[in-house]
């Protein structure tokens, strides 16, 4: 008999696990969620209770203070869930916390990636092959032309921009949970080692993470500075920021960004960006199809993103996919 | 190629004219001859190479990817060149990029039997930064928002010369423009061009939005609804131009063969019609001279049953002598002296509106409901004849336009900066009452109009309202209601509902009113005035 894995049921506000009731990422408040990461989009607030790693329970605890119905999971812990249903939280290396869950279930592995890349990031566990019969994918830069370069050579773009530029500060847009910290981190590891000055939007979560053991480096709120101590050095800030009033206090900023979807010449356009800097929390192409033939799954379901040319990927390889509708996911400021 | 390939890069993400002048003058002064002036030529559309186009690069992508997946990946990029530097795959040995020059000596070797080996070889030399230039270079449609006036312009900087002097230069000049850069860079005498059919750069009208002017000071013109055209005779030889400065003599080969005085001459191409009032000998509607223009070539039969000519504004030149630092009113004179001497078939003057002040030129500019003019021109009486928009010397005050309430059906996503975004609107009215179930027809198009805030918002509402999608278009439920501006409308065979509007625009958004009180087409009927 085929299998028909009707035991979780893409719905459009979230991934349902009937037998256990519970939902994966869910965009409306439920009894039982399991969070794959704490990006606002996938963990929401107000559900009875929320299972997630440590790391992402405390991010939720940082953005709407409170840890009622926490029920933390560390990576690789098998937990029973009603109706014979066991979940595994697998890392993802999307962020600090971010997993891949693992559901067992009447001996069937469906894994849900969240959203995941396969590539170095020092602020969080790289992700893990995990083999199963459903693979239900993310699918943000799921276009062959999203190749994201090597994030060294892109770090070394900012620095050279800073380095011609002496009187000017250099303003990075980077997304306030994970994207700005990891920019943080490969500049200290480049070997930037000059105070990094943050919009107040991006402090607590920067705390966060050094309390998680990522060293950021010396670290400084924008409104502390003078406009001297400004010129010739990095400003990261929340996207929206860029272009808001906020940003007339610098001095005459190269205004960057970093995010995937600065590839494309006329996005980066789009958000008035003049120094596009190639740095992504997302798998990339090459990254989404090789985890396709690295995991080997039965079927291949893809939710968030460009689905259109993955099921096309999919289908000229011989593999069974299809395109789940869920929405309320957010991929802007990737 | 990396410094062009820079240029092109710092071109895109550089918003403020200065910079992007600053950037593209420290280029041609530092690069040397003849990149630089290929490079000048790329960027002002001046290129042409007959055996790249942009269907080679998908035919040269979908043989080394999918079809499907190109598709998807261009739509999304909104951009053929890039897209395939992106796609391109990544050589194994480094990248040995050629000069511009050798890019282009090779491009223009190129034959459509070998293009499908020889592009590959010059991709695979280069990185995606160095693909999307020389793909740009090669297919012209560099689309990143230079115009030829901002390259003249930055030309001018670069060398310390006037801008006019550039465009008066340039002319008639080809690429690598090697006589252009010796006049310039190295202070060589300027490139001739006394016995040259030569295009004059025009000179051209601001908005008048609030203000108004004193007629003593301006004289008032009729602002005919043709296109605007240049006539030149030098050396033997008569030029028609259009305002871009295409050579469109071919097109109206009578006009050419009319001007038989060595002249500069600017004035509004038309057509002869019967159904418009007012002047003698009158012009019809742009939807006739429509079907003369863009073709190569031009029957018998068409120049019968279409015959142009030309309503006459101003004279540039006349037999030698420059007219353009003379004032207007010394302008007009020559050429009301020079007109009895021109063929009376293919030239005629256009008139001054006699108004004593601007209350009676407004009365009498709304009174004029006649299709072959689009409003008012207001010309300062004293002024020389400049190239470009100055400030305070020329005035068009645009006829009010008309106004229906549409329905959107369809979207498709823009291209350029627009790409991702659907902003390419096509709008229906009513075939009758649609409470009684009559149905919408299409009856424009328009992709501007609205804000960027707009453009989100409707980009959002096209997404959240998708009934059908094909491909780049999506149709939509039918629910939101445009307020279209156009300048007139016409009767149509090639339009189901019959009509086509000259000139739509989204005028308001009126996300207030129910799709079932928009207009009918009877409405839009009724404002034909073929």
């Amino acid at each position: 008999m085929a299998r028909d894995f009707s035991w979780i049921r893409p719905e459009p506000w979230g991934i349902h696990v009937v037998p256990a009731d519970c939902w994966i990422d869910p965009a409306r408040p439920v009894d039982r969620a399991l969070v794959t990461h704490g990006h606002a989009d996938h963990a929401r607030g107000g559900h009875g209770q929320t299972f997630a790693t440590p790391a992402t329970l405390a991010i939720m605890k940082l953005r709407y203070a409170t840890e009622d119905g926490a029920v933390p999971v560390p990576y690789g812990e098998r937990i029973a869930l009603p109706g014979d249903v066991h979940a595994t939280w697998i890392p993802a290396g999307h962020v600090l916390g971010s997993a891949q869950i693992l559901l067992e279930h009447a001996g069937e592995r469906i894994v849900v990636t969240g959203d995941f890349k396969r590539r170095s990031d020092p602020t969080c566990p790289p992700f893990e092959v995990t083999p199963c019969d459903v693979l239900v994918t993310e699918a943000t830069f799921g276009l062959p032309v999203f190749r994201h370069p090597p994030v060294e050579q892109e770090i070394a773009k900012l620095l050279a921009a800073l380095a011609a530029n002496p009187e000017r500060c250099v303003l990075v847009g980077a997304y306030a949970l994970g994207k700005a910290q990891r920019l943080i981190a490969e500049l200290r590891r480049a070997g930037h080692r000059d105070t990094i000055w943050l919009h107040g939007a991006m402090e607590r979560m920067c705390r966060l993470y050094e309390e998680w053991g990522v060293d950021l480096g010396d670290l400084r709120l924008m409104s502390d500075a003078t406009k001297e101590e400004l010129a010739g050095s990095i400003v990261v800030a929340p996207p929206s920021a860029l272009n808001d009033r906020w940003s007339r206090r610098l001095p005459e900023p190269i205004t960057a960004m970093a995010s995937g979807w600065m590839r494309v010449r006329q996005r980066a356009r789009q958000r008035m960006v003049e120094l596009p800097l190639i740095i992504s929390d997302h798998a990339d192409w090459d990254e989404l199809t090789q985890t396709v033939v690295d995991v080997n799954p039965a079927e291949t379901w893809i939710t968030h993103g460009r689905e259109e040319a993955m099921l096309r990927w999919c289908q000229l390889n011989q593999r069974k996919a299809r395109a789940l509708a869920l929405v309320g996911y957010e991929d802007e400021d990737d | 190629m990396e410094a062009f390939a820079a240029l092109l890069d710092a071109l895109v993400y550089t918003r403020s004219r200065n910079a992007k002048l600053k950037l593209l003058a420290d280029y041609l002064r530092v690069t040397p001859d003849p990149d630089r002036g290929w490079a000048l030529a790329a960027l002002t559309d001046g290129l042409d190479f007959p055996a790249v186009k942009s269907s080679t690069i998908r035919n040269l992508l979908t043989e080394r990817i999918d079809p499907v997946l190109w598709t998807l990946s261009r739509e999304y990029v909104g951009d053929s060149a890039e897209t395939a530097s992106l796609l391109w795959p990544e050589p194994a040995q480094a990248p040995s990029p050629p000069t511009v020059s050798e890019a282009v000596d090779a491009l223009s070797r190129m034959t459509r039997a070998n293009v499908m080996t020889d592009l590959p070889r010059l991709l695979d030399r280069l990185d995606a930064e160095g693909r999307y230039a020389l793909l740009k270079l090669a297919t012209g449609a560099m689309r990143i928002g230079i115009s030829a006036r901002l390259a003249k312009t930055a030309f001018a900087q670069a060398f310390g010369v006037s801008v006019e002097d550039v465009e008066e230069h340039w002319h008639g000049q080809t690429a690598p423009y090697a006589a252009l850069f010796d006049w310039a860079a190295h202070g060589a005498e300027p490139p001739s061009s006394q016995d040259l059919p030569l295009f004059r750069p025009f000179m051209l009208a601001h908005g008048l939005e609030e203000t108004q002017v004193d007629l003593a000071d301006y004289a008032a013109e009729w602002k005919w609804d043709g296109i605007r055209v240049q006539v030149v005779r030098a050396g033997g030889e008569t030029r028609v131009y259009s305002r871009s400065g295409d050579d469109i003599s071919g097109t109206f080969p009578e006009i050419a063969d009319a001007l038989h005085i060595d002249a500069v001459l600017d004035g509004e191409l038309l057509v002869r019609g019967a159904h418009q009032g007012g002047e003698t000998g009158g012009a019809a509607s742009f939807n006739a001279l429509q079907q003369r223009l863009g073709r190569k070539t031009v029957s018998k039969k068409m120049r019968e049953e279409y015959p142009a000519f030309v309503r006459l504004y101003d004279a540039l030149i006349v037999e030698g002598v420059d007219l353009r630092p003379l004032p207007w009113t010394d302008r007009r004179a020559a050429l009301e002296t020079l007109l009895p001497r021109l063929d009376p078939e293919r030239f005629d003057i256009s008139g001054v509106i006699p108004a004593a002040d601007f209350a009676e030129l407004s009365a009498i500019r709304e009174r004029a409901r006649d299709d072959a003019i689009e409003g008012v021109m207001l010309k300062r009486r004293d002024s020389p004849y400049v190239a470009g928009r100055k400030t305070g010397l020329w005035y068009k005050w645009k006829r009010d336009p008309l106004l229906v309430d549409c329905v959107l059906m369809y979207a498709q996503r823009g291209s350029g900066k627009r790409s991702s975004f659907y902003s390419d609107y096509t709008f229906g009215c009513w075939d009758g009452d649609p409470d009684a179930g009559a149905e919408l027809l299409p009856v424009g198009k328009a992709y501007f109009g609205f804000t960027d805030e707009e453009l989100k918002w409707l980009d959002r509402y096209v997404r959240n309202h998708t009934v059908n999608r094909f491909g780049p278009v999506r149709e939509t439920d039918r629910s939101l209601v445009f307020e279209v501006a156009f300048d007139s409308v016409h009767s149509s065979k090639r339009h189901k509902s019959g009509v086509a509007m000259r000139f739509p625009r989204i005028s308001r958004i009126r996300a207030d009113k129910p799709a079932h009180e928009a207009d009918r087409l009877e409405t839009l009927r009724g404002l034909i005035r073929d």
